[in-house]
Formats: structure tokens, sequence, C-alpha cells
């Protein structure tokens, strides 16, 4: 045996024989004496010497010292001599093995105690003296000999999970230090430490491995922690990469050798942390070419897999996959698998809102990216799928994804297809529509001002729209000042809303002067002043409506808009709604049986059932014989005496409750006067011929078929009927109909008819008395609760889950008044 | 912040029995009691109303029944001037609760076009009325009744008829300046003195129906037939040029009247309706729709008080941006 060797063999164990006695003295100065192994004193020992101690003993020395430690044994010396010196030894010693040790001997530490605490404020020290930085580093150094991947493995294990463990073991006593929000962010410096260590070995010549480092960082995120880490690492990078050919080779190395189930992790924290493509590129490299794993996550995962990413993340990643031309491939790539999944019709109508609009982001900004050549040598592809889109989405019962379906088929069409008419929808522009419009004319930076790096903001992109609309502001202002330019403040413009045109013909005075008028006239502004009037004829006459009523409804169902008449769909529908209700049982009958009938136009169709709903609503609303009349048409002129009116009444009433003098003050208002609900007498009109042949196809109208969009309104009406027959007598018979409907028409595939059935089942809930409910349909609930319960579970559609879980409600509320009945 | 509703009349004033075609407010101001309003009626009659009794306090005849266009005071005491279709204007004095015709012209023309008077001096004061020929404007010196000049177009103008005048006079000199409206939508700016015309724009397609000048701010608006009011001004070669049109609602526009302190002017529209503008932006201030038929004149009193004359015999007098 090597005699030095065995020198150093001897003086530890000398020295853990001293450790035991009770001579501080002595301690002291063996301790010292052994830290010459540790090459920091004046007269270090042998490097080979060294290396032995390093290598062999020094684990077991430190488990020893650990062992030792406890309150007398630390004031064997006074002023904390010996914890000093004890401490030096872990923080000055190899950091893997002492932070092994620490690590170790605070785990196995059982319950609270002095050595515990005494442990993890050396822990802490070993923290702040950026002791972590060397554990990495030397993993860095030593891939070449004798890395023992089972060491590796629980260093890593134990580096990342510090704080984790040291929580288990501390509960609440836990140090500041180790929580994970400081901790993380300390090892994300700690990182930059280690790399920059790397990079200067490199520059010397020397040969180092990121991999280990790859691996804390990888794992780090698969704890979720990439916000804390990558907040610290990101930025540092984004700063250093900047020009420096190497460190940007070091951080690509980095992220690629991160093992491949952590690579998700880590890219989508690096895509949420980066500020933008070109960093992200600086950052990544051609990593997307090298590694199939990250292929994987960048171009399916966070696009098709997921819809979580911000539009932000959206715009670096697509970015980032437009800043190279290796990777520009990948992007067309992308961009014809998105307009395809876009354009299937079962993805319009099986996943939820958000993912389509994420999808739709998408597409805008990789069509943003692309060039004019790229696109055209793919142009067939791409025009097929979005036209598939753009038809199903047009298809669709629900205005937002129609909406969704024109902006991008508006933008897309004039970028793919640049020569052919452009495509342009009508649209109410919305907070989305806007920001998708944004998206489509923000120009990438990519280059001019790819070096102005991570402070250009993406959302940039809407500031040129606002500013000539500022600067048109003043254009009011008259040419020239003048100092008697008044303020416009004491000329505040009074209401001006009632400026209409003047109309010459008369109004007619009768309801069949109406009818007449309706259907004959050729004069114009006598039609329209016919059309205007006829509501509050209506009110006014109702024996004279009665006995036109259905003729009048007639009239009415098939008048067209031949001329443009502000407000024409509105006037026509409160005169229906008008005849409907001075003439229920007539009218509704001849509405729904119209509504069967052939030859009618969709708008009709549903035209017939907002009547039907606005009638049945006005007929159940409590009290309105009193006021009925007053909803006519607003009067031309207006009358001065009405504003007056309640001034005086008001002073009047003030001042005889200051005269009368009150014994108890009861409730001031009285309800609302008591009556019988109208529509009781009427409700099986307006219902049961509509729920009847909903199944019948006819040759121009088919409710199962493509007229799903009238089925679902059919769906919501009824259920708004079932809802407004509260407190009647059919509402029972009514709701087992329903019922019944709901269950033939339950899996539906389009929302909005889902959701008008969902609403129905909720206003049977509502509506029909509970005792019944339970008495007359106990099997119909069950299935509702069974088929509830799944929607609210799995409907892609989120209106969908949310009525479902109302109605769950609804139904637990039920359950909730009738049990006291059964359990007094 | 919500609009407010349209205000409705401080109060209103019937008993003219017939449309209502001239307003005029007097008095007041000078301390001679209380302001009175005076209206001219289709069927001839002068009413002379007081504003705080809210009654007529006399009826002046002198028209033979024919309806009065026009009615304007004389700076000077208390004398009245009343154009009638009888092709005469009057001269009342209305001085103690007098209430005698004391001279009379004699009109040559029988169109709608209204006088126009600038006082010169005391007791002087220049009349502008429509001339013999149809497209004349005679220029009267008062009260002697001496014709001045006739202003005649040149003969390829074809302005057709005078329908309103504005005689008014500039700060810096002291020569009448006549605007005047004409029927092919044209006003035209005559230099009194020289009977030449020395500016003129056409500003409408239709004929101009009333027009009123800010002098201080060399600009004026008129209103025509047609569906807009026109804003123009008169720079200092002394040519009109158009600044502006207000469309408005309803077509025709029979009286517009600038506030004597020059913050909001007032129109009074075919279409039943008086209209608001703030005078320097033409901002839409208020639509008064009151008055169940043609609103024919406008008037505004040095307080602010407004008042309209309609055909249906009302006379709504209202209270808008009070002064402060």
């Amino acid at each position: 045996m090597d005699p030095a060797l065995s020198a150093v063999r001897l003086s530890v164990r000398e020295a853990v024989h001293t450790l035991s006695s009770e001579d501080g003295g002595r301690i002291f100065s063996t301790l010292g004496s052994l830290k010459r192994y540790l090459g920091q004193t004046e007269n270090p020992a042998l490097p080979g010497e060294q290396e032995e101690f390093a290598r062999v003993h020094f684990s077991a020395f430190l488990r020893c010292l650990v062992s030792k430690l406890s309150p007398d044994w630390l004031e064997l010396l006074p002023d904390g001599q010996l914890e000093e010196l004890w401490a030096s030894f872990f923080l000055e010693g190899p950091a893997d093995q002492a932070f092994l040790v620490l690590m170790e001997s605070i785990e196995g530490t059982a319950g609270p105690s002095f050595r515990l605490m005494k442990m993890a404020q050396l822990l802490a020290r070993f923290l702040s003296a950026g002791r972590m930085a060397a554990v990495l580093e030397g993993q860095c150094w030593q891939h070449t000999e004798s890395a023992s991947p089972l060491l590796q493995e629980m260093l890593l294990i134990r580096v990342v999970g510090l704080p984790d463990r040291l929580g288990n073991r501390l509960q609440r006593e836990s140090l500041a230090v180790f929580l994970p929000q400081n901790y993380f962010p300390l090892l994300g410096e700690e990182i930059v430490r280690v790399l920059q260590a790397v990079v200067d070995s490199l520059r010397g010549g020397l040969d180092c491995s990121v991999s280990f480092v790859s691996q804390v960082l990888g794992k780090a995120c698969v704890h979720g922690r990439q916000k804390e880490i990558l907040g610290v690492l990101v930025p540092r990078l984004t700063a250093l990469t900047q020009g420096s050919c190497l460190w940007q080779r070091v951080c690509w190395r980095l992220v690629e050798r991160v093992p491949d189930r952590a690579m998700e992790a880590v890219l989508t924290g690096l895509v949420e942390a980066a500020p933008g493509p070109e960093v992200l590129s600086r950052l990544l490299g051609n990593l997307v070419m090298n590694s199939r794993k990250a292929q994987f996550v960048l171009t399916q995962k966070l696009l098709f897999l997921q819809y979580r990413c911000t539009t932000p993340m959206l715009q670096s990643l697509l970015g980032y996959l437009a800043t190279d031309s290796q990777r520009r491939p990948l992007l067309v790539q992308a961009l014809k698998e998105l307009l395809e999944t876009w354009g299937s019709s079962s993805a319009v109508r099986h996943t939820p809102l958000p993912q389509q609009r994420y999808v739709s982001k998408a597409v805008l900004i990789c069509l943003v990216h692309l060039g004019d050549a790229e696109l055209h040598d793919s142009r067939d592809e791409l025009l097929a799928s979005l036209m598939a889109g753009v038809k199903c989405r047009l298809d669709s019962s629900l205005p937002p994804v129609r909406r969704l379906g024109m902006v991008v088929a508006e933008v897309a069409s004039t970028r793919i297809h640049p020569e052919g008419p452009p495509l342009r929808f009508q649209y109410e522009e919305d907070e989305l529509s806007r920001e998708m419009l944004a998206l489509a004319t923000s120009r990438p930076a990519a280059d001019g001002s790819l070096e102005t790096g991570p402070s250009v903001p993406p959302v940039a992109a809407d500031t040129p729209d606002k500013e000539p609309e500022e600067s048109d502001i003043p254009q009011p202002r008259p040419d020239g000042s003048d100092s008697e330019l008044d303020s416009d403040d004491e000329f505040v413009p009074y209401d001006m809303s009632g400026d209409q045109e003047l109309k010459s013909s008369k109004a007619p005075m009768y309801v069949r002067d109406c009818v007449e008028a309706l259907t004959t006239s050729e004069n114009w502004e006598r039609w329209e002043a016919a059309l205007r009037a006829l509501e509050g004829l209506v009110f006014r006459s109702p024996a004279a409506t009665r006995e036109v009523s259905v003729e009048l409804a007639k009239v009415l169902l098939h008048l067209e808009e031949k001329t443009s008449v502000a407000g024409f769909e509105g006037l026509r529908q409160r005169a229906l709604v008008a005849v409907t209700v001075t003439d229920p049982a007539r009218v509704a009958k001849y509405l729904t049986s119209q509504f069967y009938a052939l030859n009618y136009s969709l708008r009709q169709r549903m035209d017939i059932l907002d009547v039907l709903t606005l009638a049945a609503q006005e007929l159940s609303r409590p009290g309105r014989l009193g006021r009925a009349p007053q909803r006519g048409s607003p009067g031309p002129a207006s009358q001065p005496s009405s504003a007056v009116a309640p001034t005086w009444r008001a002073v009047v009433e003030e001042r005889i409750r200051s005269k009368t003098r009150r014994f108890s003050k009861g409730s001031a208002g009285r309800g609302p006067a008591a009556g019988p609900n109208e529509f009781n007498s009427v409700a099986g009109y307006f219902f049961f011929p509509l729920i009847q042949h909903f199944d019948r196809p006819l040759v121009t109208f088919d409710l199962l078929g493509d007229d799903q969009l009238v089925l679902g309104r059919l769906a919501h009406t009824l259920g708004a009927l079932m809802y407004l027959a509260v407190n009647t007598t059919v509402a029972v018979p009514m709701g087992k109909a329903l019922l019944e409907f709901v269950w033939a028409l339950r899996f539906h595939g389009d929302a909005y008819v889902r959701r008008g059935l969902l609403s129905a089942v909720s206003s049977v809930l509502l509506s029909v008395p509970a005792e019944r409910l339970l008495a007359d349909l106990p099997d119909e609930l069950l299935e509702a609760r069974a088929w509830l319960a799944d929607v609210a579970e799995k409907d892609p559609d989120e209106d969908c889950r949310l009525l479902a879980v109302k109605a769950l409600l609804l139904l637990e509320k039920l359950k909730d008044k009738l049990l006291p009945l059964s359990f007094p | 912040m919500a609009a407010p509703p349209p205000p409705d009349p401080q109060f209103v004033l019937r008993g003219t029995q017939s449309a209502v075609h001239a307003l005029h407010f007097c008095g007041g101001a000078q301390g001679q009691g209380h302001p009175l309003l005076l209206s001219g009626s289709l069927s001839g009659l002068v009413h002379i109303w007081s504003l705080q009794t809210r009654r007529a306090v006399a009826t002046l005849d002198g028209h033979e029944g024919q309806c009065v266009t026009w009615l304007q005071t004389l700076p000077q005491g208390h004398q009245l001037l009343s154009q009638g279709r009888d092709l005469k204007l009057c001269l009342w004095d209305l001085a103690e609760g007098r209430n005698a015709v004391v001279d009379s012209v004699r009109l040559e023309s029988i169109g709608f076009c209204r006088g126009s008077v600038l006082a010169r001096g005391h007791q002087h004061w220049t009349l502008a009325v429509p001339g013999r020929g149809s497209d004349e404007v005679q220029i009267l010196e008062m009260p002697s009744k001496t014709s001045v000049c006739t202003l005649k177009p040149e003969a390829d103008a074809k302005p057709g008829m005078p329908m309103c005048l504005e005689l008014w006079q500039a700060n810096s000199s002291p020569r009448p300046l006549l605007l005047a409206g004409y029927e092919d939508g044209s006003v035209a700016l005559w230099d009194v003195s020289e009977r030449k015309v020395c500016s003129r724009i056409a500003c409408h397609t239709e004929p101009v129906m009333a027009l009123d000048f800010d002098s201080q701010k060399a600009r004026g608006v008129s209103g025509s037939a047609e569906k807009a009011l026109a804003v123009w001004s008169l720079d200092e070669q002394q040519a009109l040029q158009a600044l502006r049109t207000q469309e408005l609602t309803n077509p025709g526009i029979a009286d517009v009247k600038i506030r004597p302190d020059r913050k909001i002017l007032a129109t009074a529209g075919w279409d039943h309706r008086i209209r608001v503008f703030h005078w320097w932006t033409m901002k839409p201030l208020a639509v008064l729709a009151f008055h169940s038929a043609t609103v024919h004149c406008v008037a505004f009193a040095t307080d602010g008080l407004l008042a309209a004359g309609s055909r249906d015999q009302r006379i709504s007098v209202w209270s808008l941006y009070p002064r402060t």
C-alpha cells in the first residue's frame, strides 16, 4: 500500500477517535490539521493525499462530524470556534459529497431537533455560499472518468427535490431559502454560473459536458417549476447569447441534452419565457431539426394537442420556426396541418370554441410568416382545407364559430390566393375579430428589427390604427382660432333621436285600413305608415282586431321589406306579437300550423317561433291588463305635460307626508296586483302543435337534417313556453312531452340544439310542480339526470356544460324540497 | 353621458286665430317697461304680446286682411315697421299706447321677400325692399321715402327674384352693404352706394329662403328649400366664401336667426321643427318638435329668449342655453 495513502487513513482514523473525546483544544487542533487535506491552508497536503482524502474518507468523516453534533460538543470551545471549524469542512470540501451528506443527515434525523436545525442552517449557508454551483460544476468535469450514473441520479434527485425534502422534514420550521419560489431562482442563478464556467473552460480548450445541468433543468421543469427557474435563466441567457457564438452553442447543447421525457416541460417553459421569436431562436438553435422529441412538441403537441399557449407564445413559437431557412419547411407543414384541422368538420363540431380560436390564431400567424412563394407551392391543398373549413363554420349555428370562419377566410384567402377576388363577409367587429385582424396585419419583426432584441412587444401591432383617430378628434374645430371660442361645456346637446324624416301621408286609423294598405298599397309611404301604426291600433281596438286576426297574421307573416324601412323587422314582429296577444287561440293555431307548412323560408319559421315566445311572455306577464295599451308606438310629438307631472306629484306627496303623522310604518309600496295567468288557457295552442311534427321532414324543411339552426330555435322556444306556463294546469303534460322531445334529441351533434334542450330541461324543472314531477315523471327524471351528469362532464361546448350543471343544481334543489315532505 | 331629453317650451301664446308669419321682440332693454313680442299673422293682424302677462295687449290692423310678412321696430322710439302682402309697408307709432299708422310705403313687388332696415344716425334709416322689377331691390331713404337707387343684377346673371335681404354696415366703413338671397340659390353682396355686386356665391340649388349675418365675425348662414344650411364668410376683399354646409333631416328652412350674443342660431323648418345649432361650430344642439305645422319664423330677444311662430297658429317661447 502506498505509504502516503495509509498516512491519510491513519490521520483520519485518529481524528475520528479524537472527536469522541471531551477535550475541546485537542479536537480543534486535530480538525485543523485535517483541513490540510482540503487544500486551503498555508501548508496543504500533497495532491495525491488530498485526492485520496476526498475520494475515500471525506464522506465518512463528514458523517462522523454530523454524528458528533450536539449542543455540549459545540460548547467545548468558546465563541463557536468549533462550530465554525466544523462547518468549514462542509463548505470547503468537495461540494457534491458535502451536499449528499447534508441531505442524507437531514433526512435521517427524525423529528425536529437541535441537530436538524443546525444542519438545515448549514445547508442554507451552503446554498448562499454558492456551493450549489460547485456541485453542478463537479458533474460537468467528471463525465470522462468515473461518472457513476447512480451517484448522478442520486445527486439529481436531491438537487431538484431539495425544497420538497426539506419541507417534509422541517414542516413549518422551513427556512425561506428552501421554499420553491426562492430555491429555484437560486438554482437558475447557479446554473448560469456553471455555464459561465463551462464557457470559460471551453475558451481555454478544456472539454466538458453540460448534460448534468440539462438533467437538472429538465427535472426542475418536469416538477412544474418552469416559471421560477426559467424566469431567471432566460433573461440572463438572452443577454449572454447576444453576439456570442460560444454561448449560443452552449445554450443549444444545454437544451439538446435535456432528457426526452423532460423535453416538453422545458420547451413549453422556454417558449413562454422567451420574449420573442428571435430570442427563442438564439436559445434553441436548430433543435427542432435535431431532436425528434422537440420537433414533436413544437410542431404537434403545442399546436394541436393543447391550446393553452397565449398569443405571444404562439407568435414566438411560429416565429421561431420561420426564422431559419432550414426550419421553414416545418412551418409550411404546420400550416397545412393547422388548416386541415381547421377545415375538418368533425373538429368544428367536437372541439371547444377556445381551441378553435387557438388554431385560427395559429393559422393567421403562420400566414403572416410565410412568403408568397411558399404559399403558392401548396396553394391547392391549403385552399381546399380552407374552403371546407369556411363551409362548415358558416353552417354552424353558433355566431362566434361563424365569425371565426369569416375572419380567417377573409385573411387567409387574400394571402393564399391574392390574385383572386377578395372574400368579404359582413360581421360585427368584436374584440376577438379585431385581435385576429391585428395578428394578420402585424408584420413579423423578422428582418430589420431582429437585432432590437426582446424589447419589441408583440402587441404593438394595433397602435398605428389608433393614431389617426386621435388626430381626427380636434378636426371639428373650425379653422382659425378665435378668442371667443366657447368651450362646448355650456352647450350640451339635447337628445335628438326624435329627429326623423317627416312623413307626408297620414297613418291609417283602423285595423282594417292597415290590412288593406299592407296588402294592396303601392303607395310606400302609406304602407310604411300602416306598418308603424299597426301595433298601437291593435292594442287600442282589440275587438276589431279579433275580426281579422288570422288574416292580419297571415299578411304580416308574408310581409316583405320592399322598401328600406328603418326597423322593419322590429315593427313587423311587434305587430305580429300584438295580434297574437289580442287573439291568442286562433292566431297561435294558425302560426303553429304554418311552422310546419311547405314553402316558408327559415327566416319566416324562426319569426314564428320568436313571435310565439314573445306573445306568450306578454300573456303571462302579471298585471299586463293595466298597461298593455301603453306599449304602442311612441307618439309623434312630445307631450309637454308628461315631463312636468311627476315633479308636481312628487312635491305634493312630499308635502302630504310632511304634514301627516303616522303611528306605524307599514310597507310603503304594494306588490303588483295578483291576476290570473292569461297564458293558462291558451298554452296548449302554443305548445303542442309545435312539438308534434318535428320528426317528419318535408321537402323543403328538414329539422333533423340540415335545418338544425331552426331545431335549436325550436328547442329554445319550447323551453321558453314551458317556463312561461308556470302555475298553469297544462304544465304537467307539457313537461312530459318536452322531456320526451329532449330525450329523442339528446345526442344531437349541434351545440346550439343541445343548449336549447338543456334550457328546456331546466324550464321543465322550474315550471312543473315538484310533487307532480316525482309522481308522474320519475323515470324521465332519472334518465334526464344521468344525461345531464354526462353532459356536464364531457360536452365539448362550455355553455352546454354550464347549462347542464345549472339543471343539475335545479334537480338537487327539487330533491331538497321533497325530502322534508317524505321525512317530516 | 346620456343626452338630456328635448326641452319643452317655456310657454305658448295662442290666440292669433291664424298662422303666424312674422315675429319680433321689442323693448325691455331700454328700461321702458316689459319686453313685448310682436307677431304678424296670415289674417293681416299684428298682435302685441306682453311677455309678463303672456296676453295680447294690443292688436294692430293695417294690412287689409293680407298676410303680414315682416315686423321690425326702429331703434329710436316706439316705431314699428310692418310689411304686408297688400303691397304696403306701414310705419306705426306705438308710443304711449298709441297704435296708429303714421306713414306707409307703397311696395311694388308681390313676392314673399322681407325687407331690411339699417339705422343711420338719428331719425335716419335706410330701407331695402324688393323693387318693381322681379329681380330688383329698391333702396329707400327714410323717413323721407326718397328712392336712393335700385339694385338690378347684370343682364346675364339672372338670379331670379330676391328672396331675403339683410342690410348692414361694416364697423370700419360707413358704406351700407346689402346681402341678398336669390331665387336661384345664390347669395350676393351688394355695395349699395356703388350699386354693384361685390361678390356672389351659389350656396344652394333651391331658392334661398332666409339668411342672417354676423357682422363681427363676418360670417353668415343661409337656409333654403333644400336639406342643408350653408355657412359662408366674407373676407377682407369683400368676397364671399362658402365655409361648409350643415345637412338636415328634412328639407325646407323658412327662417334663420342668430342669437344677439352670437352663440347659437335657430332655424324654422317646414318639417314643423325648430333646430338649434352652435353658431361657431354648427354642432346641432336641439331639435324642438313642438309645432304641428310648418314653422314660419323664429326670433331672438336680446336676453336670449327664442320665439317661433307656426302655421298651427301658436307661438312657442323657449329659453335655451341661457346667457350667463
